[in-house]
């Protein structure tokens, strides 16, 4: 079985889904994704689907598991690049993906991330001072 | 009329896979635009789930069709699994017996430009579709 890689860059995890994903390999990567933000801790967690010429309601409904379990793990996950046509095809489908962040993009993927998380530097070194962040009065 | 029929198997989770890539290639050699590609390869990535899920395996028929004035996709999804005993039901978005969405039927149908059911409880399922060039 196929595998989509998840890579670290910087301060967040980044998937590109390149192949037409048989239901099992998507669902390793719902799994893949839970244990590398756990493993590394990351906040944000970008899922590049430009290369997906459909996207229907077994993939959809992982993207939001996806996005629900981050959100739990503490990251927040973005869909980019989504295709015109994948999206008028969702809905008419019926499926609006609720609670799943979407953005054109991977770069305005990334300020996305980066605004609701200002404090941490998403795509700074590894090895950046701790930053100590000041209690809100 | 109708010529160029081919037949898959609906087996495993990489069939689904070859009767989406079978409809995409077929769709554009049909030349459907790109939006009503995208449709009928979702609905039929739908139904090719089910057919595997529910109908416990079976088979896809793609055919390229035309009438007299356009031409067109056919595809029938066939399989002897349990078949659907209340089908109102099971066309209603978001109801489902598998843990699903509840999408691909009425999805499906909400996609193409003809859909059909033919299930008995028992004997089986089998669900055509087309879609025509605009
Ligand atoms: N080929 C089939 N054979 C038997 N039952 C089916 C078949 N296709 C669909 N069904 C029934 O219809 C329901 C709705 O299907 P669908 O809309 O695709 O939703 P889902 O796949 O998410 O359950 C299924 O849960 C199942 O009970
Ligand atoms: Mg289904």
């Amino acid at each position: 079985m196929e595998r989509v890689p998840v890579l670290k860059i910087g301060e967040i995890l980044l998937v590109s889904i390149q192949i037409d994903m048989e239901d099992q390999v998507a669902l390793q990567l719902q799994e893949d994704l839970a244990e590398r933000i756990v493993a590394t801790g990351v906040r944000g967690v970008i899922i590049d689907i430009s290369a997906l010429d459909i996207v229907d309601s077994f993939v959809g409904r992982t993207l939001a598991t996806i996005a629900s379990v981050s959100r739990v793990l503490d990251a927040e996950t973005v869909v980019v690049g989504m295709r015109p046509a994948v999206a008028i095809t969702l809905v008419e489908l019926g499926l609006s993906l609720p609670g799943i962040r979407t953005a054109l993009n991977v770069d305005l993927g990334i300020a996305m991330l980066a605004r609701q998380d200002e404090d941490i530097d998403l795509l700074g070194d590894e090895d950046d001072t701790d930053q100590v962040a000041e209690p809100t009065p | 009329m109708n010529d160029d029929v081919q037949r898959l198997p609906v087996v495993t989770d990489q069939d689904v896979v070859r009767v989406r890539q079978l409809v995409r290639t077929v769709a554009v050699a049909v030349k459907l635009s790109l939006v009503d590609q995208t449709k009928l390869v979702t609905a039929a990535s739908e139904l090719a789930r089910n057919t595997l899920v529910y109908g416990g395996g079976g088979e896809a028929e793609v055919s390229r069709v035309h009438n007299d004035r356009r031409a067109g996709i056919r595809i029938v999804f066939a399989d002897q699994g349990p078949g659907i005993a209340d089908l109102d039901l099971a066309l209603t978005d978001g109801y489902t017996t598998g843990g699903g969405l509840g999408l691909g039927l009425s999805g499906a149908r909400r996609l193409v430009d003809e859909f059909e059911i033919d299930t008995e409880p028992g004997k089986g399922t089998t669900i055509t579709v087309v879609k025509w060039c605009r």
